[in-house]
């Protein structure tokens, strides 16, 4: 056992990055100590604001929001991107429709600005963020350029992505001036195209992207965030899907109500102004519960919540959904950024 | 002969319009064009000039015998021809058989051979095809035996595409240039300079470029043949060459070689050709070079892209390899990225599989800053890094990959991010750690059992980087702080209790919270054996943070940091730790009941902590919870009485230290040795030389009512136990008394006292109770006097 002796002055001595985060707050360093104070925190804050708009919504180009409303986009979390420069958009047009032309056709290659039958446009989202501080949201489209439509310049959307950052102080304060912070990313389009774009940014810009699925639990809070929302006049009924774990099919219930039904009693539940928070959310959900079990005797507590949509949005739980009304916009935006960063966290 | 040079030109001509806008590869074509009228007329002197010279050259020659310049050496050789001639004229009369002679004699015959072909076919001879079909099979012999000169291979290279003889001949002196060891490039560019007179068929020429391919490895320069890469690259557009010349520029292309136009130049072909192998082979490593130029995705499954050009030669490069082991290296493959990257099987939104190693394209991360660009013309892509010298040369211009985790699969790299400071890096590995470890959890995706494999895989390739680096990720941390509460203390066990080993240091009062509370519960209620895995775990935590603080505190202490950092509150982390280890070991020890499989991987802890003041250099002294003494003296187990021993042994060892430094230098004013700790050893000292050596258990340290111990009705209990008497050892002294009289029937153990007590132990030194001896050594000194 006499070997033990000599460990000490043979031990493994080396300098450690780790120990340069300790003294000064590098943007790792800072990572780490909000990993630790939201690990104890978890798992998310028991109280929110209700959306509202925002000055910086005004800037909104009409047009643009036109393609971000009233469309399924599935969305993912993203990690920040590194060197990426809102100055190289046509750079980056041209590298990606090269690329998805010679993925297309596996094999051949093509001449980067070669003309291809597809056109890739990068263009600023302006006025897509919740504080000057979040960088701006950036849209990608695929259009394909149909020879026998010459008339429409502009062609048919394949595929259309979008990155964006609402409210996202929490993330946005460990990151170095290298990297781009966009957590969110919602894509409309064929998956093929998707994963294939997704693809190309994660090898340019050593991102990382992951399917952003939504809980029930924040379903609920969903629901209850976009009842709370003043609307001038309702669009859609506000309407829950729950599953039942059945064989052979998954049984599902689908539970509309009239908005204003809804809005009600959500203002008989709600105290706090402007804000929602826990105990409000559990409250409403277990009224919506009590309402239907007295009506069909089934317990919806004991079933999974898989979608929520309302006037304002909707959202299933695979990670997917809509955004309907323009005022509230950046307030479903914020939420989702939240999510999203919780999950690249 | 010199018909061949107008032609040429023309050609060259041809080639210049091509580069018109390329004013530095127009001043390469200069130096080529240049090149190749030279070559040219000293093909012509060759060629022209030996038959008639032969004389006189080689008086000339022998004169400079013994000079290194090339052209005289060939001549010197020549000159050695002639007597060998003679000389091979008497050996046939004489029909002596030696084996040198006939390595002489087949050295002459090749001499002949070769002077044969290049005199060149004689008009009128007898027996013209008989001596040429001899001199070739000669020549035959010798190239595939021993390999050919490259004197040899010159002036042979020169008579198959000069066109002298006839194509079948040609043919057959091409597929024999097989080198002893080398070829000189300047062979390789004369016989180049023959392609384009015109003098030799297609199939001739398709057959020399397989040749240039298949030896490339062996020429030995290749600084002259790259300035024809333009010639090289002409040669494309005839259909029959395409294959092997696109071999050929695979092996030749370098990053200045990458131009737009003779991008455009391949993308024509391949529109023209169709989907090729060859092309897309050379496409690929020009987008490798320049990815902004060109996009081109390859088929996964394709691995061989040039598979027609080795195979005529393919034993004889195996003889030539042979030959040059030990002279130089084997030149390293270069094999296209699919090949060697593993097929991504999976979906491109789940990332278990480590991404394959690319450099980065830089044009896409914008060129602001003009040392970038610079920097980027000299750097060295990762994809060509080999070995661990050529990562020491080129460490401050290495072209980092695209997607910097995949460096976790590339041990090169991983000394590179070793030492790196950048902390871009490190966020870049962090990002993609933290998410890929939360997205590919088996334990939050309950539906995805069959990923389980792949997530215990890649947790082992974490594992392995951390031990490496010898320090944990911050994102493995994160994760374990995340995904603790939500485990089941069976799925990926081993990793995730080695993922706990690497917990960077922090105070141990924030890390209790967010880990050690969560751990304690299924530590609690988990099966023996997950409990030895976590003491093992932990055991090394401690050995990772005390080897932390040990290197640290030279040149600590930090007070400003916000994790507590100052000496005295690291000491207190690492002392909380040992005493939630001893707290956990204590209940484990009752629920177990004092199993000794448990007891060992407790005391193989606290061999770690009686040792910390020597072995670390840290003030940190901390003895065993007395259940945990007291459970292992009575053990009945004799190892585990051992390792006691040795602890015992140790702990009294630093103590001594730490007591001795406390009187030197009283500076090291935050550590005092406090006398609770010197009491508390001293008691456990009392009681293990009590018991074991003066077989009076119960009078000192350990208090016992005489009224219990008769209630007992064991009536020798001051013997029971001392180290002959003591449960685990009573067999040793069996087998001590059978070895010492075999004879003997019955066994009597209390004989054992007196010289046989020392007898006895020595035999149990020599059984291998190591810390016994120690202990013994060092705390019983008048006994082993007496």
């Amino acid at each position: 056992m006499d070997p033990y002796d000599s460990q000490g002055s043979t031990s493994r001595r080396r300098t450690s990055n780790l120990k340069d985060y300790f003294v000064g707050a590098t943007p790792l360093q800072k990572r780490l100590e909000s990993i630790r104070r939201q690990s104890s925190f978890f798992p998310s804050p028991p109280r929110r604001k209700i959306p509202q708009g925002t000055e910086l919504q005004e800037e909104i180009d009409p047009q643009k929001v036109g393609f971000l409303l009233h469309k399924q986009w599935t969305v993912y979390s993203l990690t920040p991107l590194y060197k990426f420069s809102y100055t190289n958009f046509k750079e980056y047009s041209r590298l990606l429709s090269a690329f998805i032309a010679a993925e297309k056709q596996k094999g051949l290659a093509v001449q980067v600005g070669e003309d291809f039958n597809i056109k890739v446009i990068f263009s600023n989202l302006v006025g897509v963020r919740g504080t000057q501080r979040d960088p701006e949201a950036f849209l990608v489209q695929i259009l394909s350029k149909s020879q026998s439509s010459r008339e429409h310049r502009e062609g048919r959307v394949l595929w259309t992505g979008w990155f964006c950052c609402v409210f996202g102080e929490s993330l946005l304060e460990t990151v170095s001036e290298d990297f781009t912070c966009l957590p969110l990313f919602l894509a409309n389009g064929a998956e093929s195209n998707t994963s294939l774009i997704g693809g190309w940014f994660q090898k340019t810009f050593d991102c990382c992207f992951s399917p952003l699925a939504i809980s029930a639990f924040h379903l609920s809070w969903m629901a209850a965030m976009w009842t709370a929302c003043e609307m001038d006049h309702y669009m859609a009924t506000t309407e829950f899907f729950w599953s039942v774990p059945c064989s052979p099919q998954s049984l599902d219930i689908s539970y509309a109500i009239h908005p204003e039904d809804a809005k009600a009693l959500w203002d008989s539940v709600h105290k706090t102004p402007g804000e929602v928070t826990q105990e409000e959310v559990d409250l409403f959900m277990d009224c919506l519960y009590s309402h239907f079990h007295r009506h069909f005797r089934i317990h919806l507590s004991a079933t999974r919540l898989v979608r929520v949509s309302t006037s304002v949005a909707s959202a299933h739980t695979d990670g997917k959904i809509k955004i309907l009304c323009h005022k509230y916009l950046i307030g479903v935006l914020a939420y989702m950024t939240e999510l999203a960063i919780f999950k690249t966290e | 002969m010199l018909s061949g040079a107008p032609l040429r030109l023309a050609w060259r001509h041809r080639d210049l319009l091509e580069y018109r806008d390329q004013r530095g590869t127009y001043e390469a074509f200069v130096h080529n064009l240049g090149l190749l009228l030279f070559w040219q007329s000293l093909n012509v002197y060759t060629v022209m000039a030996t038959p008639r010279n032969t004389r006189r050259s080689q008086l000339r020659s022998r004169i400079s015998q013994g000079s290194d310049s090339y052209q005289t050496n060939l001549l010197a050789w020549k000159v050695k021809a002639e007597p060998g001639n003679s000389k091979c004229v008497l050996k046939d009369s004489s029909a002596v058989e030696d084996s040198t002679h006939a390595d002489d004699q087949a050295e002459d015959d090749l001499r002949i051979a070769v002077e044969y072909f290049q005199r060149g076919p004689r008009k009128a001879s007898l027996n013209k095809e008989k001596i040429l079909e001899k001199r070739l099979k000669t020549l035959e012999n010798v190239a595939w035996k021993n390999g050919l000169a490259p004197e040899t291979i010159d002036i042979l290279l020169n008579v198959a595409l000069s066109g002298k003889f006839g194509n079948a001949i040609n043919t057959r002196i091409l597929k024999c240039m097989i080198p002893e060891t080398l070829i000189s490039e300047d062979s390789v560019v004369k016989a180049v300079s023959w392609l384009c007179v015109g003098k030799c068929s297609g199939n001739i020429k398709v057959l020399f470029y397989r040749w240039l391919v298949a030896m490339f490895d062996f020429i030995d320069r290749k600084k002259q043949i790259s300035l024809l890469y333009g010639f090289f690259f002409a040669s494309l557009q005839d259909d029959a060459l395409c294959p092997y010349v696109c071999h050929l520029l695979y092996l030749l292309t370098k990053k200045e070689n990458v131009k737009p136009f003779r991008v455009r130049k391949l993308l024509d072909l391949q529109v023209k050709m169709g989907m090729q192998p060859h092309l897309q082979a050379l496409l690929s490593l020009y987008k490798f070079f320049a990815p902004t130029l060109i996009s081109v995705s390859l088929p996964v499954r394709r691995k061989i892209y040039f598979n027609n050009s080795k195979n005529l030669w393919a034993s004889a490069l195996i003889a030539v390899k042979q030959r040059n082991q030990g002279a130089f290296p084997e030149p390293p493959k270069l094999i296209l990225g699919p090949s060697k990257g593993r097929s991504l099987k999976r979906k491109w939104s789940s990332h278990s599989v480590i991404p394959a190693l690319n450099s980065a394209n830089i044009e896409c991360r914008g060129k602001k800053h003009l040392s970038d660009f610079l920097r980027s013309e000299i750097s060295l892509p990762i994809e060509q890094l080999q070995s661990f010298p050529q990562l020491l040369q080129n460490i401050h211009c290495l072209e980092l990959p695209s997607q910097m985790i995949s460096v976790l699969n590339s041990s090169l790299l991983l000394h590179y991010i070793n030492c790196v400071s950048d902390e871009a890096i490190l966020l870049r590995l962090s990002y993609w750690l933290s998410q890929t470890l939360q997205e590919e959890c088996i334990w939050y995706n309950i539906n995805n059992y069959e990923q389980e494999k792949e997530f215990t895989n890649f947790l082992d390739i974490v594992i392995r980087v951390q031990c490496f680096l010898q320090e944990g990720f911050y994102s493995c941390e994160a994760f374990l702080y995340k995904s603790l509460p939500l485990w089941d203390g069976f799925s990926c066990r081993s990793q995730f209790l080695q993922l706990l080993t690497w917990i960077p240091f922090i105070s141990f009062s924030e890390v209790k919270p967010l880990f050690f509370d969560h751990l304690a519960p299924l530590f609690f209620t988990s099966t023996i054996y997950f409990k030895c895995s976590v003491l093992q775990s932990l055991t090394e935590l401690l050995q990772n943070w005390l080897l932390w603080l040990s290197m640290d505190d030279h040149v600590q202490p930090v007070t400003s940091s916000p994790l507590e950092t100052t000496l005295g509150g690291s000491m207190d982390s690492v002392v909380q730790l040992i005493d939630y280890v001893g707290w956990l070991s204590v209940i484990a020890i009752r629920l177990e009941s004092n199993s000794t499989l448990l007891l060992h991987f407790i005391l193989d802890f606290y061999e770690k902590v009686c040792n910390i003041y020597i072995s670390y250099d840290l003030p940190i002294l901390v003895l065993f919870p007395t259940a945990i003494f007291h459970s292992a003296l009575l053990s009945l187990d004799a190892s585990i009485l051992n390792q006691l021993c040795y602890i015992i042994y140790r702990y009294r060892n630093n103590l001594t230290a730490a007591k001795k430094n406390n009187l030197l230098k009283k500076e090291k004013s935050e550590f005092s040795l406090s006398s609770k700790i010197c009491q508390e050893f001293n008691y456990y000292l009392t009681v293990m030389v009590h018991c074991l050596w003066m077989s009076t258990p119960f009078e000192k340290g350990v208090y016992i009512d005489p009224q219990i111990l008769e209630n007992t009705e064991v009536t020798e209990y001051r013997n029971s136990l001392n180290l002959v008497h003591h449960p685990s050892l009573l067999s040793y002294a069996a087998c001590f008394l059978l070895q010492e009289s075999p004879e003997e029937r019955t066994v009597d153990v209390s004989s054992i006292r007196g010289k046989k007590w020392n007898r006895y132990l020595d035999y149990l030194f020599s059984e291998g109770f190591q810390g016994l001896k120690l202990f013994i050594k060092s705390s019983i000194h008048c006994s082993s006097v007496s």
